[in-house]
């Protein structure tokens, strides 16, 4: 028994994550021909949310037949608290020791479990700064009709041109505020 | 409710697999965008190679009907070509800096994380703005 909570609490190395992952795709065409892909849940919460007096036309549909997606979205929370809360891991992410240094150098304490608190915690600073960066996630996945999950995994598996184009402007827009972003702004946090 | 117990299923493998994953570690994507470690990229890679392997396999029950009862079809994306680039970019500039992409967002829900709390009211936000703005940008 203690052995089987062991195995679940574990991470996954990525040769069993990635795969697990990937069967997401014909999982969800076995189901009943739906595209594997998360974000447009956000555009059905705005629907469900939307009050009638300020009703933007994107957002008038009826959002019931995408029911599914939003039950996948409250599973995917689910998972969340599982793996997370349940089963959490109870040791720091393993990370590289060339990321380990990295990290040192912009001040952030190591081996803090899983988020760092510097930006995940109750300070205002990053509180704002979460925000901003959810509305960049929120208006791009939108814009480009797709994440990680729809374009880079289901859109690249079914060989769609525009999911390369997706990845290719995800990808360089990570790189760069990684880059030339976060450091500066991660240091200026005082919690 | 019985129609919508797969989904649940589904959703719940995915936001497992994404904590245990690490996908949806703030450090685990810093870690990617540094390339210090192969981890994110044998995911990624390993996802994509599966998924296609596994769509490669259905397309042969194409027609045939689903769990649903439906017939089985291979769903495509839209057209265009910049909202595709410039979304991506956009999405891409908060990734970059809050590390977490739409699916882990909801997984860290689960975990009860503040800031991914912060997060998904600004991507709604952000969601509505586009939708706002939608007419004026390039397709």
């Amino acid at each position: 028994m203690e052995a089987f909570v062991h195995l679940l609490q574990s991470p996954w190395p990525w040769y069993v994550a990635g795969p697990v992952i990937g069967l997401m795709v014909p999982l969800m065409i076995w189901i009943g021909s739906r595209s594997f892909g998360i974000s447009s849940n956000l555009r059905h919460l705005c629907a469900i949310s939307q009050p009638k007096v300020i009703s933007v036309e994107f957002f008038k549909y009826n959002w019931r037949e995408h029911s599914w997606s939003l039950v996948f979205a409250l599973g995917a929370v689910l998972g969340g608290f599982l793996a997370g809360v349940v089963f959490a891991n109870p040791d720091p992410v393993q990370l590289s020791v060339e990321f380990l240094t990295r990290l040192s150098n912009w001040n952030i304490p190591i081996g803090e479990g899983f988020l760092p608190p510097v930006l995940f915690g109750a300070y205002w600073q990053s509180i704002v700064i979460m925000y901003l960066g959810g509305l960049l996630v929120g208006f791009g996945t939108r814009y480009a009709n797709g994440c990680t999950s729809g374009h880079a995994i289901t859109g690249l598996s079914t060989m769609q041109a525009q999911s390369l184009l997706a990845v290719l402007g995800i990808f360089a827009g990570g790189l760069i505020a990684a880059h030339f972003i976060t450091p500066d702004l991660i240091g200026s946090i005082q919690p | 409710m019985k129609r919508y117990l797969p989904y649940l299923l589904a959703g719940t493998l995915f936001g497992f697999t994404l904590v245990k994953a690490e996908a949806a570690s703030w450090y685990r994507i810093m870690e990617m965008f540094y390339f210090d470690a192969f981890h994110m990229y044998g995911i990624l890679f390993s996802a994509i190679l599966t998924a296609s392997v596994g769509v490669w396999f259905m397309r042969r029950f194409v027609g045939h009907a689903s769990l649903e009862g439906s017939p089985m079809e291979i769903p495509l994306k839209e057209k265009g070509r910049y909202k595709f680039i410039l979304g991506g970019l956009i999405f891409g500039l908060g990734w970059g800096v809050i590390g977490l992409c739409p699916g882990p967002l909801f997984s860290l829900i689960g975990m009860g994380s503040i800031g991914a709390l912060a997060a998904l009211i600004g991507a709604l936000m952000g969601t509505w703005f586009y939708g706002l703005l939608r007419n004026h940008l390039p397709d």
